[in-house]
C-alpha cells in the first residue's frame, strides 16, 4: 500500500519529562487512524509535532505532495470578537492563494449557508463553529485532515453529523484522517487503525484487535464497559 | 497644533487604532501598559547622552519586545508573570534616571516642539505599522485561530509573532510624545476595545478603532492646548468617553 505517513522513534519532552517516547507508526493513503488516550497522554502533542509545531527527536515523514488540514480542539481565541466566518475563511483562502470560488465550494462542502458565514463567531452554536473549523481546514485541498477532538462541546446529534460529515468527506475527497477522539464508538466504527498512548508503551492496530477491555482498562486505569458491535446495530 | 504635528498625530492614532485590534483579540491588553513603561528609562538614557528621548524610548522598547518574544517562546504564564516584574522594575530604574520636567513629559507627553528628526522617524513608523497590519492581516487572522492552523497554512508563526510584538512597540514609541509612558498603552487598547464591541465584521473593526483613535487624538490634542493642559489625558479620557458611550449601544 501506499503510505503518507511515517513516524519513527518520535519523542517529544519537556526538560526531562517524556510527554510522547519513542513512537513508531505508519499511515496508508485514504485510512482513519484514531489517536485515544486519557488526557495527558500527548495526543495534541502528538498532532503539534507531525505538524511542526512543536521541536522534538526523531522522524516525522509526510510522503511528498501532502497537503495537510488541522483542526484545532482548543482555541486561544476569544469567541466574543466581531470576525465572522467568512473573515476568517476569506483570509485563509488568500493565503492559499484561493479564489472565492474555492471559498464557496469548501463552505458548501461542510454545510454552512452564506448568512452564517457571515455572521459573527460569538453568535455561531458549537456545532456551527466545528464546522466553520472544519472548512478552515479544507481551504488549500487538503489531502489529510487532522482533527483534534472535532466533535468536541457539540451537542450529540450535531456530534454524528459531524462524524457523518468527516467520513463522507474522506470517502470522496481520498482523505486520509487522523483523528484524536474519546468516544470509542466513534473509533470503532470509523477508525481503519488506532494508535493508543498511555503512560506505559503506546500499542497499534485495527480496532477489533486492539481495544480490548484490558488494554482499556489499564489505559484509562479503570474500566470502560464497550461492545464492539455497537455500531452494527443502529 | 502646526500641520506638522497635525499629520504625525494623524498617522500614530491610525497605527495605534489598527495594532490595537489585534492586540485585543489576541488578549495583549494587559501587556501593552507594561512593555510601554519600558520606554522610560531609554527616555533617560537618551536624554544623558543628549539624543532625542524618542531614539532612547524606541531602542529600549524594540528590546523590550524582543523579551518578550523570547519569554512567549516558553510557558504562556510564565510570561505574564515576568513581564510583570522586568516592566515595572523598568519604570523604577527609570524614574531615577530621568528627574524633574523630563520626567512628567516623559509619562504624560510632551507639547514641546517637533524636532525634523522626530517627524520624520514618526511618520516613517507610522507607515511602517500600518503596512505591517494591511499586509499580514491575513496571516494575523489566521494565526488567531490557533498556530498550528497557522502552521499549515505556512505561515513562519514564531517570526511573525516577533513582527507583531516590534510593532506593537514602535507604536507605543510613536505615541509617547502625546501620551507618554503611562497613557499610551490606552490609546491602543480602548478605541480597539471599543470597536471590538460595536463593529460587525473585521475591516468594520479595523476601520472604526482606527476612526476613534483619530478622534480622540485630534480633539484630546485640541483640548489640551485650549485648556493650557497637556494632551495625553484628555486624549484618553476622549477615548474612554467614546468606550463609555459605546457601551450604551453595544449589540450583547
Amino acid at each position: 500500500m501506499d503510505t503518507i505517513l511515517e513516524v519513527r522513534h518520535l519523542s517529544v519532552r519537556f526538560g526531562r519529562r517524556y510527554v510522547l517516547r519513542d513512537l513508531s507508526f505508519d499511515v496508508e493513503r485514504g485510512t482513519s487512524l484514531a489517536i485515544l488516550g486519557p488526557n495527558g497522554a500527548g495526543k495534541t502533542m502528538l498532532f503539534r509535532s507531525l505538524v511542526g509545531a512543536t521541536p522534538f527527536d526523531g522522524t516525522v515523514r509526510w510522503a511528498a505532495g501532502t497537503r495537510i488540514g488541522y483542526v484545532p480542539q482548543k482555541l486561544d481565541l476569544e469567541r466574543d470578537i466581531p470576525i465572522t466566518g467568512l473573515d476568517f475563511l476569506t483570509a485563509r483562502t488568500a493565503l492559499a492563494r484561493g479564489t472565492r470560488t474555492d471559498l464557496s465550494r469548501v463552505l458548501a462542502l461542510v454545510g454552512i449557508p452564506p448568512d452564517v458565514a457571515n455572521q459573527p463567531i460569538s453568535v455561531l452554536s458549537g456545532g456551527q463553529f466545528q464546522r466553520l473549523l472544519l472548512a478552515f481546514a479544507l481551504v488549500g485541498d487538503p489531502n489529510a485532515l487532522l482533527l483534534d477532538e472535532p466533535t468536541a462541546g457539540v451537542d450529540e446529534p450535531g456530534q454524528e453529523q459531524l462524524n457523518e460529515l468527516v467520513s463522507i468527506l474522506q470517502r470522496d475527497h481520498a482523505l486520509t484522517v487522523l483523528f484524536i477522539s474519546h468516544e470509542l464508538t466513534v473509533v470503532s466504527r470509523y477508525a481503519t487503525n488506532v494508535l493508543c498512548l498511555s503512560r506505559g508503551a503506546a500499542c497499534f492496530g485495527p480496532p477489533r484487535t486492539v481495544l480490548t477491555p484490558d488494554l482499556l482498562r489499564d489505559m484509562y486505569r479503570t474500566d470502560v464497559h464497550y461492545v464492539h458491535d455497537h455500531a452494527d446495530d443502529r | 497644533m502646526t500641520a506638522d504635528a497635525l499629520a504625525l498625530a494623524v498617522a500614530m492614532a491610525v497605527a495605534s487604532g489598527l495594532i490595537g485590534c489585534f492586540a485585543v483579540m489576541r488578549r495583549m491588553s494587559l501587556a501593552a501598559d507594561p512593555l510601554s513603561h519600558v520606554a522610560l528609562p531609554g527616555v533617560g538614557i537618551a536624554l544623558a547622552l543628549r539624543i532625542h528621548p524618542i531614539f532612547g524610548a524606541a531602542a529600549l522598547l524594540f528590546f523590550g519586545a524582543l523579551l518578550v518574544w523570547a519569554l512567549e517562546q516558553r510557558t504562556r504564564a510564565a510570561t505574564e508573570t515576568m513581564i510583570g516584574i522586568v516592566f515595572s522594575a523598568a519604570l523604577a530604574v527609570g524614574s531615577l534616571t530621568t528627574s524633574g520636567e523630563d520626567l512628567i513629559e516623559a509619562l504624560f507627553g510632551t507639547s514641546g516642539a517637533l524636532s525634523r528628526s522626530e517627524l520624520i522617524f514618526g511618520l516613517a513608523g507610522a507607515l511602517a505599522v500600518i503596512v505591517f497590519i494591511v499586509t499580514q492581516r491575513d496571516s494575523l487572522i489566521v494565526m488567531l485561530v490557533s498556530p498550528e492552523v497557522a502552521r499549515t497554512a505556512g505561515i513562519n508563526v514564531s517570526r511573525l509573532n516577533l513582527l507583531f510584538l516590534e510593532a506593537f512597540a514602535l507604536t507605543i514609541a510613536l505615541g509617547l510624545r502625546f501620551l507618554g509612558v503611562l497613557l499610551m498603552g490606552a490609546l491602543i487598547i480602548v478605541p480597539a476595545a471599543t470597536a471590538k464591541g460595536l463593529a460587525r465584521n473585521l475591516t468594520g473593526m479595523l476601520y472604526m478603532a482606527a476612526g476613534i483613535a483619530v478622534l480622540a487624538t485630534v480633539v484630546g490634542t485640541w483640548a489640551g492646548a485650549w485648556l493650557h493642559r497637556p494632551g495625553g489625558p484628555l486624549i484618553v479620557m476622549t477615548a474612554t468617553g467614546v468606550f463609555l458611550l459605546s457601551l450604551a449601544r453595544a449589540p450583547s
